[in-house]
């Protein structure tokens, strides 16, 4: 792969570029909100579900590569989002945004970007990046739209050589709740949308909002929960005086050693109180991180709707190697061989054995590493849920 | 799970001869599940009809039965191998339904025989209406509205809750045959009469119509502890009312969100898991309201299909391969992808380009027919693409299908017409309906409006629209100068010569003398290019190579780069440089290496035979240590399978298409040559370009495959060897035509030149005719001029292969047809060796083709044929290059021929290669299969043109057993008694006598028309009169259809006694009654009916033929 800096000036027309912190850049059409934002250069290989992955908060900081050149096809839709606006910075992707096609479309989606500030640009040979990303780690960088075309590159580059990284970074307090929430929210059904919770004699779970995904939430009351969500930084004894029969721990963006500096202690302490538990993503590594586990940022991350992951170790009987096809979105990983002896090992990726799953011994209390809220992905995993709310209370 | 040891041998059935709705996916798919269970250890015992599949080769299984796909036969197959167990899922529908009658038979019980990868429960649940709705409202899915009929009274009461217009379809029948759809009470009933014929249980399924719904297939893997995962999902731009394999379909499916994909996900997962599907790939179809999202049920295979195929193309997933190892044992995760070599089968295949296909029909041959699409399959052939956004994908598809097109071509009988007009014709379900909705953009049509009328997605619309309003600009401005805007229309898949034809179109020259004028040199031509940027396919890639504007090549790796595979499937596309340059993926090697260029998409006259020939080609170059490169389009072969050549290119096969991939495989390692002469006429077509650019050709030199082809040449050389033609004359108008019949005499053949599969040949009779044909069937000109051929009427016909070295002749097999001379050779019966040809005639034959091969200097293989007439051999037509006949000469003698010709055309000199035993113990039979069926309307006669979509051969040990098994393997099971109906022409009526005095001695009762009675009467013969359609009822045709008779041997001559007589044969061919419209095949008929029966039948593998 040929590699310059500014190996092209600005071709004609260009009105979006990504330049990354070594000084090289991409030209190509901006779309959506104008201005510049810094995050980490990912991918993502669904081929649905944009508009969810453009609102998991997961994704706070990063700028997402779509593999599938045609995006924006359906649109958007009130429904199909995972948080409050929250997500990506940006989105690169390969074809111009089409106006939409599908009946539950109630905006386009560069509209729909321009109005929840996210950057986009198109025209990018994004499986070359991709391939960059595979090859070189994911890199940092600044996405910059400018409907004028007109850019300063020299600012861009510093903005980009200049920014942190997400390694060692807490991303957890830009996007977890302010307030404690009630939440009301079912599950969706075609031609009905979102069902209203009911509440009525149901195991309480308090979920630890680390930057949720709100399918999570709508998962958990499917299973027959009743959910109160938390913001990140809540202490144990306002859990506590909850009364939660569980306690949830969310997915949420960043690294989580940077998060369980604060977080950490308050799952111990659930722990040591037997409270069940149940960690998605994030939630998940920092359940590892309080059973004395070791996390990492892994070179490549997983992400994308078609992660196959098998159901391995004591406890599966009859499902024992079972294989779920998952939604995946992470760029940290519990490192499997530092599972103390009470910790184990639930599931692992097929594709590079890497820990998607742990139990702990003795105690109610377990994490996958992926996504069986779905939203965008298959719905493989939901048992997950129902184990979780089928042992409280 | 490892795999299961309570079972050691297998038996594989194929899906029998290429018809429609069932092509070579299921060679593709069969061959694949082959080598996985062999890999395995199991012992493999193959039943296959077919002999132009890879998967009969010999040393695929290992006993191989080129017998009859019939459950009588199959089960003495199976009494003889005794298999542990059978795999019925892999080919096709008649797979399935022969072991579904072995297993209500009794017989796999008694041999104890397992179902593996579908039990019958399952393949009856999936495959019977009733049961398959009941299960889907089990799982709480939605079906269509509908109600099972086995009556016209029960349909009737049906249509009370579906309503018109109604969707009818059979039940256990082929690609839907006999099925359509109703939109008033008199066809309602007439298709459902059809339908109920039609089906094996006299069954057909009725339903509210969905005409008009988005329609998706997934396909879907399951093993046996469950786990499932989708390979692909597929979305037709034809919506619901055309089927799926008449539809263009796009993957993946463009047009859901998230949510409700994941419902359809689900979905398929719980009817593979209700329907019981234990093991292996199902497709399940699905219809979806645009409106509002409401998801139905449309059906779903538990087998392989042709879909699965399009799906492992498009995916890099081989889902026949995983299939076959999931049938024995294993699980999802205990498999890893061998295209990738870096993705486990446990995992669903992403993609990051979009891949389209298009279906290619053949209506053109079926004159009487009516070529509106509906729910009863009948393209013949399909083309894939790929590409990096729909439009390219769409493009290069429509380039690829090789029908005149470059993209969206213009229709010129929807210019300047009334909008009444197009809307009328945009309602229509015919074949190119997609260039017509191009064409209704181009007058101004919006996307809402073609939405209305023909239910195409606007999403869809929109990337057409947006293609055809770059064309207008470009008819306005001419090209672009500069390479962003080059590489902009080159990345909406334009191709060079359609941004030729717009470029000119800016100059205001369209058409006309100008147009040739500014194609031509001179002051013209240059002021003209100057102003358009170029007038020509070249001039355009000389100015686009001069903007630095070139494709470059990605992988198929099923992951879109998420890891690294080591996958060497390639496709094109124009990218615009992320760093600093375009990324090419295509890493040519430095090794030697030879491209073998395919076939494209299938069609009469250009099927599996060829691609048989390329397999071969890149087997044997692989073993003589070449690097072989495949370049295809045709995603049903087993050329784009991933371990048949060691590169392979999924392009169309157009000169730009394949220069731009010499250019890449040339700038390293040595390309040694490119073989041509194995795919048809379509890489043929390229040998000139090809050597334009300084790119050699292996074997035989395109020049003398020209001389071949060409008429004066070629009478020059037959005159200097002293051979016979038959006299013939070549006419550039309408008079010289008529001048030329007169000198040789009538009949004559007619036909234009340069045509495969003999498209637009006839024989006729009189002037008269000669006008009819000469109005009707071609233009005639100074540019496309008629031959004219004195047609030696009953003569005997042969075909003979060779192969040659330049110095050594090889005589690979001598063919005898069974229909005389004048019925085109691919749709003749035929025989080898001859059955009733003396050893003199035989020679004469063998020494003049090798004179031939010689004279042409032919190194490879080259195809002769003869006709035979009173002792005196004619030679008819000599083609230096792989033939039809090529897999079947190889079956019958039992060598390599294919693959022996490969590799005397890169350098090895035939001495080598051990001899050929022209003279086998036994005895094989070609006979072609026909899709008459599918054409009502058309005329069911054999004739010059070509029309037959597959062949079986039937071997044995001698003639009248061979010819049963190949009658059987066509489908016609003869009967035992009876009632035989005979009507045969003047010149035949002697000659038929044998075979009704035989007739007559097996029981038969024998009826015929006053003159064939009268003259079989005058011979002592017992023979009863009946009407002919003319002469007043009751007729023949009232007793066909009231199943009195048995049999028919049925000749005609001349133009008016054949358009009596169509009646008779399409009454027989709805009725399935075995006919046969030559004298020569009815008197094999009565022989083979006299000495064999389906009981004394013995069945022998190849491999036991050969040792």
């Amino acid at each position: 792969m040929a590699l310059s800096a500014f190996s092209h000036a600005q071709p004609k027309g260009a009105t979006g570029v990504i330049v990354f912190a070594d000084g090289t850049c991409i030209w190509g059409k901006g779309f959506g909100a104008s201005g510049s934002a810094v995050g980490e250069v990912c991918f993502n290989t669904s081929m649905t579900g944009y508009q969810e992955v453009m609102t998991d908060p997961s994704y706070d900081s990063q700028i997402v590569t779509f593999t599938f050149p045609h995006i924006g096809n359906v649109g958007a839709n009130e429904e199909d989002v995972e948080s409050r606006g929250l997500g990506a910075v940006g989105c690169i992707v390969r074809q111009d945004i089409t106006p939409h096609s599908n009946f539950r479309a109630s905006d386009e989606f560069v509209e729909w970007c321009k109005r929840h500030g996210k950057i986009g640009l198109a025209g990018v040979d994004t499986r070359a990046l991709t391939r960059r990303i595979r090859v070189q780690g994911a890199p940092n960088a600044v996405i910059a739209h400018n409907p004028r075309g007109q850019f300063d590159l020299k600012a861009l580059k510093k903005q980009a050589a200049e920014w942190s990284g997400l390694e060692g970074l807490d991303l957890v307090p830009s996007v977890t709740r302010e307030d404690r929430e009630d939440w009301g929210g079912g599950f969706w059904q075609l031609g009905k949308g979102y069902a209203r919770a009911s509440w009525e004699g149901k195991p309480h779970v308090v979920a630890i909002d680390y930057g949720a995904k709100d399918n999570i939430f709508r998962n958990l009351v499917k299973a027959g929960a009743k959910v109160t969500v938390v913001p990140a930084r809540t202490g144990l004894d306002d859990i506590l005086a909850l009364e939660p029969d569980g306690v949830f721990l969310s997915n949420g963006p960043g690294d989580p050693a940077a998060t369980g500096e604060y977080a950490v202690p308050v799952i111990k302490g659930l722990l040591d109180r037997d409270v069940p538990l149940f960690g998605i993503c994030l939630g998940h590594q920092m359940l590892a991180l309080a059973a004395g586990a070791k996390t990492a940022k892994m070179f490549q991350g997983h992400r994308g709707a078609n992660h196959p992951v098998q159901r391995v170790g004591e406890g599966w009987g009859e499902s024992t190697g079972l294989v779920e096809i998952t939604s995946m979105n992470h760029g940290f990983a519990v490192d499997a061989d530092t599972l103390p002896d009470n910790v184990e090992q639930t599931h692992v990726s097929l594709f590079d054995g890497t820990n998607c799953g742990i139990s702990i011994r003795g105690k109610k209390a377990f994490g996958v590493q992926y996504h069986p809220e779905a939203s965008p992905g298959p719905q493989d995993s939901f048992y997950l849920f129902e184990k979780f709310v089928g042992m409280l209370g | 799970m490892p795999k299961r040891t309570d079972i050691s041998s297998i038996l594989v059935i194929g899906a029998g001869p290429i018809i429609i709705g069932q092509a070579c996916e299921f060679d593709y798919s069969g061959t694949q599940a082959i080598k996985a269970l062999k890999e395995e250890g199991y012992r493999v015992i193959l039943v296959n009809s077919n002999p132009a599949t890879i998967m009969t080769d010999p040393e695929m299984a290992d006993a191989t039965y080129v017998e009859p796909i019939t459950p009588e036969i199959v089960a003495k197959i199976i009494e003889k191998e005794r298999p542990d167990a059978v795999l019925p899922t892999m080919g096709g529908q008649t797979a399935l339904n022969c072991a579904l009658s072995l297993n209500k038979d009794g017989t796999l019980e008694k041999f104890g025989v397992k179902m593996i990868g579908a039990d019958a429960k399952a393949i009856d649940k999936a495959e019977d209406r009733q049961q398959f709705r009941e299960a889907m409202d089990k799982i709480g899915l939605e079906s269509a509205r509908s109600g099972i009929a086995h009556s016209v009274e029960d349909a009737y009461k049906v249509l009370e809750t579906t309503g018109l217009p109604a969707i009818i379809r059979p039940s256990f029948t082929l690609g839907g045959t006999g099925g359509g759809i109703a939109y008033n009470k008199a066809e309602f009933e007439r298709i459902v009469r059809e339908g109920l014929d039609a089906s094996p249980t006299t069954e057909v399924l009725i339903e509210e119509s969905l005409l008009g719904w988005k329609e998706y297939e997934m396909e879907v893997v399951r093993d046996r502890k469950d786990n499932c995962i989708i390979i692909c999902s597929i979305e037709n731009v034809d919506p619901m009312g055309v089927h799926t394999g008449d539809s263009i379909t796009v993957a993946p499916a463009l047009t859901l969100t998230d949510k409700e994909y994941q419902i359809m996900r689900t979905a398929s997962i719980e009817v593979l898991r209700e329907i019981g599907v234990e093991t292996g790939g199902s497709n399940v179809q699905f219809a979806v309201n645009p409106k509002d999202g409401r998801l139905i049920v449309i059906e779903m295979n538990p087998r392989v299909s042709r879909s699965s195929a399009l799906a492992s193309k498009a995916t890099g997933f081989p889902i026949a391969r995983v299939a076959a190892k999931l049938a024995v044992g294993y699980t999802l995760d205990e498999i890893q992808n061998e295209i990738t070599g870096a993705t486990p089968a446990s995992f669903e295949p992403t993609i990051d380009y979009v891949v389209t296909k298009i279906p290619r029909f053949a209506f053109e041959k079926f004159k009487g027919s009516k070529n509106e699409l509906s729910t009863a399959m009948k393209s013949v052939g399909e083309v894939m693409a790929i590409g990096r956004c729909f439009a390219e994908s769409m493009q290069k598809a429509l380039r690829g299908l090789e029908t005149g097109l470059d993209g969206f071509n213009r229709v010129p009988e929807l210019e300047n017409v009334s909008r009444e007009k197009i809307t009328a014709a945009l309602s229509q379900r015919t074949p190119d309906r997609i260039l017509k909705i191009a064409q209704a953009f181009r007058e101004d049509f919006t996307v809402e409006e073609i939405n209305q009328i023909t239910g195409f997605d606007p999403w869809f619309l929109r990337q057409i629209e947006a293609i055809i309003y770059e064309e207008k600009m470009l008819g306005h401005n001419g090209l672009p100068r500069d390479e962003a805007e080059m590489r902009r229309l080159k990345a909406m898949g334009f191709s060079d010569k359609r941004l030729a034809t717009l470029a000119v179109r800016s100059v205001g020259v369209a058409g006309g003398l100008a147009e040739t004028q500014a194609r031509r040199s001179g002051l013209l031509h240059d002021a003209l290019r100057a102003m358009a940027g170029a007038t020509s396919e070249q001039e355009v890639r000389d100015l686009r190579h001069r903007l630095g504007v070139y494709p470059v090549y990605k992988r198929i790796d099923s992951c879109a780069a998420e890891f690294e595979a080591i996958t060497p499937y390639m496709y094109s596309t124009y990218e615009a440089p992320s760093f600093g340059e375009a990324e090419d993926e295509a890493d040519p090697s430095e090794r030697r290496k030879i491209v073998i260029l395919g076939g494209g998409p299938n069609r009469i006259g250009q099927g599996i035979e060829f691609d048989y020939c390329c397999v071969h080609a890149c087997f044997a170059l692989a073993e003589a240590g070449f690097e072989t490169i495949m370049v295809n389009c045709n995603p049903e072969t087993v050329s784009t399978d991933y371990d048949t050549s060691d590169r392979l290119y999924f392009e169309p096969l157009t000169e730009e298409d394949v220069l731009e991939i010499m250019r890449v495989e040339m700038s390293k390692g040595e390309v040694v040559g490119v073989i041509v002469q194995f795919g048809g006429q379509t890489p043929l077509k390229l040998a000139a370009a090809l050597e334009r650019e300084g790119i050699p050709i292996l074997g035989t030199s395109p020049d003398a495959i020209d001389l071949a082809e060409d008429r004066e040449r070629f009478a020059k050389l037959v005159n200097k060897l002293k051979l016979k033609q038959p006299l013939n004359g070549i006419a550039k108008s309408r008079d010289e035509a008529a001048a030329a019949a007169a000198r040789i005499g009538y009949p004559v053949l007619l036909r234009p030149s340069y045509v495969l599969g003999g498209r637009a040949m006839e024989i006729v009779d009189s002037e008269p005719q000669l006008d009819d044909y000469i109005n009707t069937a071609v233009n005639v000109s100074g540019d496309s001029p008629v031959l004219v051929d004195q047609y030696l009427r009953d003569a005997v016909e042969c075909d003979v292969d060779v192969i040659a070295d330049g110095e050594d002749v090889r005589i690979a097999g001598v063919m005898q047809h069974i229909e005389e001379a004048g019925v085109h050779s691919g749709d003749s019966a035929c025989t080898l060796p001859p059955y009733s040809l003396s050893d003199e005639i035989v020679e004469e034959m063998e020494r003049q083709a090798t004179e031939l091969a010689r004279a042409l200097n032919v190194r490879g293989l080259m195809n002769v044929q003869f006709a035979v007439k009173d002792d005196e051999v004619y030679l008819i037509e000599v083609n230096p290059r792989a033939s039809r006949t090529v897999p079947f000469v190889a079956k019958a003698i039992g060598q390599p021929v294919a693959k022996v010709a490969a590799r005397v055309m890169a350098g090895e000199k035939l001495a080598d290669f051990e001899p050929f035993n022209l003279r086998p113990e036994h005895m094989a039979v070609k006979e072609a299969v026909f899709p008459f069926a599918r054409f009502p309307g058309a005329d069911p006669v054999l004739s010059p043109e070509m029309k037959s979509t597959g062949e079986v051969m039937g071997i044995d040990r001698d003639f009248p057993a061979a010819f049963f098994k190949s009658q059987l393997g066509a489908g016609m099971n003869l009967p035992r008694e009876g009632t035989l109906f005979v009507s045969v022409k003047d010149s035949d009526k002697e000659v038929i006598v044998p075979a009704v005095k035989t007739m007559l001695e097996q029981g038969f009762r024998v009826i015929a028309t006053g003159g064939t009675q009268r003259f079989l009467s005058d011979k002592g013969l017992d023979i009863e009169r009946v009407n002919k359609v003319a002469e007043g009822r009751p007729h023949i045709v009232d007793a066909i259809i009231d199943g009195e008779v048995a049999l028919i041997f049925n000749t005609t001559e001349g133009w008016q006694s054949l358009l009596d007589s169509k009646s008779i044969r399409e009454a027989a061919l709805e009725k399935k009654l075995p006919y046969y419209t030559t004298a020569a095949a009815s008197l094999a008929t009565a022989r083979a009916i006299a000495e064999v029966s389906t009981e004394q039948l013995e069945v022998r593998s190849l491999q036991d033929y050969y040792s």
